[in-house]
């Protein structure tokens, strides 16, 4: 493993140098994630690896690529998915027009998820849904609707456990261990690069999605980025984190009620 | 080893397990004497899709308090802590817990390796780690770890473990401490107190 003097040194140069700020990051995970790129790629001393960071600018993008957590899947947690369906869509349903922000979306499951929920309900032809996440490179991956192929049972099962009836095959087309989902289902897609350790509010939503990215930061991140959910969602909009997290100590629970037993959150002033 | 250090310094006890442990920690688990003056953090192999049966259960059957795990909470003495499915448990400074979904370890997640290797940066001496029956080769790194950073690791008995695997391969590779059938294993803990 490597120092927590070196991981810090690590931090204060990523920051000074190229103006990325991980400061707030939970240590434990950020320093798995660390040294996994110093393993990956082949280093033996600590000071080689953070020169290579300091000085090679591309390296230090991948590196960054790498330590941001990237798993996901389509329909994690079916009963948050039934939630949605059963009961947030029919509510938003009423809107002329419904915004849906996915922040940190990773290789974009979950938002092709989202889009198969609102075709389902008649409702993806006044949606629009932003995709954000900080990693470049996953946003290509999410874009293209290119999942692989060997999850594809899994992720046939999460579905059928979130209350879709339909034969899961029909929204992609299997070719070479890969699945090409529907293009009419990626045709309300945005996506954008987005860091919520240092960017703005972009838009107001009426739905915004954050599921396991809150775990990687500390309490104090934790606050500002849902102050940022909370200037970016209308009033009576609805804020999803992972079954993990809570806005319990990061906003005045005046403000916002939450729905049921899932981590949904509705926001009532 | 000398048991009455382990016990003034023992902070927090882990145990990690897959196929076969929860026979193994209905026998431990349930009759655990209150108060105990350790955290008890449990890491068990189970289906994604379980979300909440095995704390229901240890709730059940156990006099000392389940708490429920979620991103951050305190790490505190005289609870037990089961780490959630789906998600990889991590230790933090300033005794809290964290979680992260990055990629299976041993096609496990919660992975027994990272939470032990984890526990063992943060607590050191002061942890004991303890690894129960299973089939795969999960908890033998971990528990290597936890021996490195001073802590004190035992293995369920191979013979008397449901499934033999993991605790053989933690038995040859990581040479522990101590090697106790589940009945040992729960005489240990009480006199941890």
């Amino acid at each position: 493993m490597i120092e927590d003097i070196e991981l810090e040194t690590l931090i204060n140069d990523v920051y000074e140098y190229y103006g990325f700020d991980f400061g707030s990051y939970s240590r434990a995970s950020l320093k798995r994630r660390v040294y996994r790129v110093y393993q990956l790629d082949g280093f033996k001393h600590f000071h080689d690896f953070l020169s290579r960071v300091r000085t090679d600018a591309e390296y230090c993008r991948r590196m960054i690529d790498e330590i941001t957590v990237n798993v996901t899947e389509m329909f994690r947690d079916p009963s948050f998915y039934l939630t949605l369906r059963k009961e947030i869509l029919p509510l938003l349903g009423t809107k002329p027009f419904i915004r849906i922000w996915h922040a940190g979306c990773s290789t974009g499951e979950e938002v092709y998820s989202m889009a198969i929920l609102l075709y389902e309900a008649g409702l993806l032809h006044k949606s629009l849904l932003y995709a954000t996440d900080v990693n470049a490179s996953v946003l290509e991956t999410a874009k293209s609707g290119i999942f692989p192929l060997r999850m594809i049972k899994d992720y046939a099962d999460n579905y059928r456990d979130s209350g879709g009836q339909e034969d899961f095959s029909n929204y992609y087309i299997a070719n070479y261990g890969y699945a090409k989902f529907n293009q009419n289902l990626a045709e309300k897609m945005v996506y954008s690069q987005h860091n919520l350790v240092s960017d703005t509010s972009f838009n107001e939503f009426d739905l915004i999605l954050c599921r396991n990215v809150l775990i990687y930061f500390d309490n104090n991140l934790q606050k500002r980025v849902v102050k940022l959910f909370d200037d970016s969602l209308a009033v009576l909009g609805f804020l999803a984190l992972g079954t993990k997290e809570t806005i319990k100590y990061s906003i005045s629970q005046s403000k916002y009620k939450q729905f049921d037993k899932e981590k949904i959150w509705r926001k009532i002033k | 080893m000398e048991k009455n250090k382990i016990k003034q310094n023992c902070k927090v006890v882990i145990i990690g397990g897959s196929a076969g442990s929860l026979q193994a920690l209905l026998q431990i688990l349930p009759f655990l004497r209150q108060p105990i003056s350790y955290a008890v953090v449990i890491v068990v192999h189970r289906k994604s899709s379980d979300e909440q049966t095995l704390e229901d259960l240890i709730t059940l059957k156990s006099k000392v308090e389940v708490k429920q795990v979620e991103d951050k909470v305190r790490l505190l003495p005289g609870f037990i802590y089961i780490a959630p499915s789906n998600y990889h448990l991590l230790f933090e400074k300033g005794e809290t817990l964290s979680l992260d979904t990055s990629e299976k370890i041993n096609y496990s997640r919660p992975s027994i390796d990272v939470s032990f290797e984890s526990a063992a940066e943060i607590y050191g001496s002061n942890l004991v780690g303890i690894l129960l029956s299973g089939s795969n080769s999960d908890g033998t790194a971990g528990l290597i770890a936890i021996k490195e950073a001073g802590g004190t690791i035992i293995v369920q008995n191979p013979l008397s473990a449901d499934m033999s695997f993991m605790p053989k391969n933690a038995v040859i590779n990581a040479k522990p401490h101590y090697i106790l059938d589940a009945p040992e294993i729960l005489e240990f803990l009480q006199d941890l107190n």
